[in-house]
């Protein structure tokens, strides 16, 4: 056990990690906001979607720092007389459980249509591939928007509430499958004409074990880091769709939507409705980013 | 001889790393006389790109020179600021890189290359120029040049580009081309062509030539005198039919006899490929004495210890206790 | 030459169509057509009408050709919402939308370039590395957070600029421009810089890296031992090489800009394209939606269509014709 601690913490990439101060602190950032917003039910000092526990009396007090301020609701509190960490700590949550879903549903559809299309070819990867190029030359943020404005109008107005966040996971996730897809794609076009998948195939194995035993292992490298840089844009796009008011139902607001609400009150005073979500959605976004940057470079067999 | 035209004294190239320095080349001395065609020759890393890079001045950082010097007509040139040293390269010294078609811009037409290069050395008009490069694609051997002047690199094969590529490194007439594997890249049967046309172009103009290259024959075809280098250090020197046929250093020795010769041994007894043993020591770890001890089959032990300078040897010059 | 422009334009036909696909079905099966052509209220007669007109029940390609050719005369149908033509709703608002997305376009393209060259060129300069952070940021930041940005500190602490809204217009026959008024220019200034600061740090992050890998080439070795000048080495062959990926890249962002005015315009309440969809997904105006998707398919198709063929105009490499192979 030790040799194997002992082993990872010499390793390059930990090596690496260690030599480079700001990789570091995206990593304490990030571990601090995912470890708030997971926790957010045990750790937020009020439980801002107990309806019965809110009263608008409290609505709009300002940061504990200020004179009209309090203690118990430390960073304000917003329209409705939530607390806004508590607020913000559930919210994160939301944008970080919603990001991560979309990005798993995408990366397992990427991988799976890239696998088939580069193993099979033909014409299954003919059709495969122009749906991606198709799709590729339209912003992805608009495929969502689309395929939530789509569901949005063919569902009935009731079921919305329940519907609505597997829908954005699901918009979010086929907005983004087509980079998977290409990299699986282009690593398998090379590793099937190696020589353990012609043993493979010679012993008689199934396609599909082969594509998922022997393939999969070795095109997954770049997935990974194309996977750490997508999580970010999720939770942007994730954000943006809030913002806009076509994302998470206003019952269980995200981030976004929090912004949202206090891009109405900007003028007139209440600035902190917005400001703290907003450095919020900014620190996780970063870290996470740096982290994917750093990941990057470290796997970077031409940087060496 | 009289005042060489180039001269290089004990010039050293380091490479700071993070893991300590590099020395790419160590203490290399020699002189091209004014129309000479000096060959430079030795493995790959052995370090002869990187002296003919030093010389003109192009050491892509961290690489610097560390010590020595450099001299083009008696002047030093090694330290001179960035905008003197540009106006030296291409009208004093020139230069041609191995790949001809990575060598050329893709997006301009050769004609507008080779005006652009007339006119930033030569105080001619536009149009002079253009008449200039005209004949300079004929003389490099192009057929139908005024139509070719107006085409893109890529719709040249790539002997004649390697000849534009002469072409453009002989435009602003310099006393000195260096010219880095400039047959490398190219079909066998082409080699010999460029290496002709390298050849009569530098008597015709005057120009001495400093060619880097790792194959013996065409050093044995083109060169004055030829250069032997050994892990970033000078091996022998020496006029070209001597270093061929009476080399004096061990390592020049085992290359001249690792050469294959066609009809070598008549009959039964056909004549075994030499080897040397072992092969050249990376840069971070060059035995200390001579570098070549390691495999040397002559070595003695003041080998071990002392490292050799550039010692008379017969008509050569070889840096080998042997001879001291 | 000809072949290739053919094939490109039969795939954009393809996917105009398949788009129109989409906005059919939207239309067609989600909801009342009837209602989306005639509007809530309309007398009995009228729906016979205009059932017939639709032949709601004619085949399914007839009805598809049908809203074709409706689609490609501009006729949409009504606005649920606003109870007006569509298309005249889609006149009134393209100019501001377009001259949005133009002048961040724009934008992004003179600074992007220029700050990318200087970051290559001068790699180590504190000026560098302060503009590497400031992509990051851009990069980085959501578009509706840039905005919200700039609005608190140029709009409300600063009251330099408008928050909201086109400032004043001049109506140019259909087109109605910003661009000649103070109120106008001004009211430009924050959204601009919002919808084109994503594409400036990606133009600059691109134009780096594309430069970099440029001045490794042995075509620029070679133009140095050559004696050029470093003017002409860095701007004249370094700079142009660059370019050529960069600018087709750049035309296909011209498709995204023009998307993400969506979130600018709804930060800024521009009264463009972007807000009128926003709304009418909100609102489940069904016909709106079908005819911005249409014109946004019809962008994109085109922009895709120019910058390939400014790919084959720019790069000499592209254009073998048949008999002038090397020799």
């Amino acid at each position: 056990m030790r040799a194997a601690l002992e082993r990872i913490w010499d390793h390059d990439l930990a090596y690496r990690f260690r030599r480079s101060p700001v990789t570091i602190a995206a990593a304490v950032l990030t571990l601090v906001c995912v470890g708030a917003a997971l926790a957010a039910p045990w750790l937020a000092p009020t439980n801002p979607f107990d309806a019965a526990a809110l009263s608008l009396n409290d609505a709009f007090r300002p940061p504990a720092w200020t004179p009209e301020g309090s203690a118990a609701t430390p960073l304000g509190t917003d329209d409705q007389g939530r607390d806004l960490l508590s607020t913000i700590m559930y919210g994160a949550r939301i944008s970080l459980g919603v990001g991560l879903a979309a990005v798993l549903f995408a990366l397992v559809l990427g991988v799976s249509l890239g696998l088939v299309a580069g193993y099979v070819g033909g014409r299954i990867d003919a059709v495969i591939m122009r749906v991606a190029d198709v799709q590729l030359s339209f912003p992805a943020i608009l495929i969502a928007l689309l395929i939530d404005g789509v569901a949005r109008v063919a569902l009935p107005d009731d079921r919305h509430g329940e519907i609505a966040i597997p829908v954005l996971i699901l918009a979010i996730g086929v907005s983004g499958w087509v980079q998977y897809a290409r990299t699986v794609r282009g690593s398998t076009l090379v590793e099937r004409n190696k020589e353990y998948v012609q043993a493979a195939r010679v012993i008689g194995r199934h396609p599909f074990a082969i594509m998922l035993h022997h393939v999969l292992p070795n095109v997954m490298g770049p997935v990974l880091v194309i996977g750490t840089i997508h999580i970010a844009t999720a939770i942007i796009t994730e954000a943006t769709l809030s913002f806009l008011g076509v994302g998470v139902p206003p019952t269980q607001p995200s981030l976004g939507t929090l912004i949202r609400v206090g891009n109405d009150f900007l003028f007139s005073g209440e600035w902190w409705i917005t400001v703290f979500p907003g450095i919020a959605l900014i620190v996780l976004v970063l870290s996470v980013n740096l982290l994917g940057d750093w990941l990057r470079d470290a796997l970077n067999p031409r940087l060496r | 001889m009289s005042t060489p035209l180039l001269e290089v004294r004990d010039l050293r190239v380091e490479f700071p790393t993070r893991r300590g320095t590099l020395v790419a080349v160590d203490g290399v001395s020699f002189a091209i006389a004014p129309g000479e065609v000096l060959g430079v020759v030795g493995e790959s890393g052995a370090g002869k790109s990187l002296t003919g890079m030093a010389i003109i001045g192009l050491l892509e950082p961290p690489g610097r020179i560390a010590a020595g010097e450099v001299r083009l007509e008696g002047e030093r040139i090694d330290q001179l600021p960035h905008e003197a040293m540009r106006r030296i390269r291409g009208r004093r010294i020139g230069a041609i890189f191995q790949d001809p078609l990575t060598s050329l811009n893709p997006l301009y037409t050769v004609g507008r290359q080779l005006s652009e290069t007339i006119l930033t050395h030569l105080e001619v008009s536009p149009r002079e120029a253009r008449g200039r490069a005209l004949a300079l694609l004929r003389e490099v051997g192009i057929p139908a040049p005024e139509a070719r002047i107006e085409h893109y690199p890529h719709q040249f094969s790539g002997g004649m580009r390697q000849r534009v590529v002469i072409a453009l490194a002989l435009c602003a007439e310099p006393r000195l081309v260096i010219a880095d594997e400039p047959t490398t890249a190219l079909d066998v049967s082409i080699q010999a062509q460029i290496i002709q046309l390298l050849k009569r172009l530098a008597r015709e103009h005057g120009t001495a030539v400093m060619l880097i290259t790792h194959d013996m024959g065409v050093i044995a075809e083109t060169a004055d005198r030829v250069a032997v280098m050994y892990a970033g250090r000078l091996a022998e020197i020496g006029p070209v039919r001597e270093v061929i046929h009476a080399p004096r250093h061990p390592y020049t020795v085992g290359l001249m006899g690792s050469i294959p010769k066609i009809g070598a041994g008549a009959g039964k007894r056909r004549a075994r490929l030499a080897q040397i043993e072992g092969a050249m020591p990376r840069l971070t770890a060059i035995p200390p004495g001579c570098a070549f001890n390691p495999r040397c089959p002559r070595r003695m032990e003041r080998c071990l210890r002392e490292r050799p300078e550039l010692l008379a040897a017969g008509a050569n010059r070889a840096a080998c206790w042997l001879h001291g | 030459m000809l072949a290739f422009i053919l094939r490109r334009l039969a795939q954009a036909v393809l996917v105009m169509l398949a788009v129109g696909l989409i906005a059919f079905s939207l239309f067609r099966f989600v909801g009342d057509p009837v209602v989306f052509m005639l509007g809530q209220d309309a007398t009995p007669e009228d729906r016979a009408r205009v059932t017939r007109m639709l032949g709601l029940d004619a085949p399914f390609y007839v009805q598809y050709a049908r809203f074709v050719g409706n689609a490609l005369q501009g006729e949409f149908g009504l606005s649920l919402r606003q109870v007006q033509p569509v298309s005249r709703l889609i006149v009134e608002r393209l100019p501001a939308t377009l001259e949005l997305s133009l002048c961040a376009a724009l934008l992004a393209l003179v600074a992007g370039v220029s700050m990318g060259v200087y970051t290559a060129l001068k790699r180590d300069s504190w000026l560098s590395q302060a503009l590497l952070a400031l992509s990051l940021v851009g990069v980085t930041l959501p578009t509706f957070l840039v905005g919200i940005l700039l609005i608190l500190v140029f709009a409300v602490l600063l009251g330099w600029l408008p928050a909201f809204g086109r400032g004043d217009t001049v109506q140019l026959g259909w087109w109605s421009t910003g661009l000649l008024t103070a109120s106008g220019l001004k009211a430009l200034i924050l959204p601009s810089i919002t919808l084109g600061l994503f594409q400036i740090a990606l133009i600059q992050r691109l134009v780096r890296s594309e430069m970099l890998e440029v001045l490794r080439t042995d075509y620029i070795k070679f133009a140095r031992a050559r004696g050029l000048s470093d003017r002409a080495v860095h701007f004249g062959h370094a700079l142009k090489n660059t370019l050529v990926p960069v600018i087709t890249i750049t035309g296909l962002q011209l498709g995204a800009v023009i998307a993400f005015a969506i979130i600018t315009e709804t930060v800024f309440q521009w009264p463009g394209m972007g807000l009128l969809f926003i709304q009418a997904v909100t609102f489940t105006d069904v016909p709106v939606m079908a005819a911005y998707l249409c014109l946004i398919a019809l962008f994109f198709v085109v922009i895709n269509l120019v910058v390939d063929l400014l790919y084959y105009a720019v790069d000499p490499r592209l254009r073998i014709e048949r008999g002038a192979a090397a020799h």
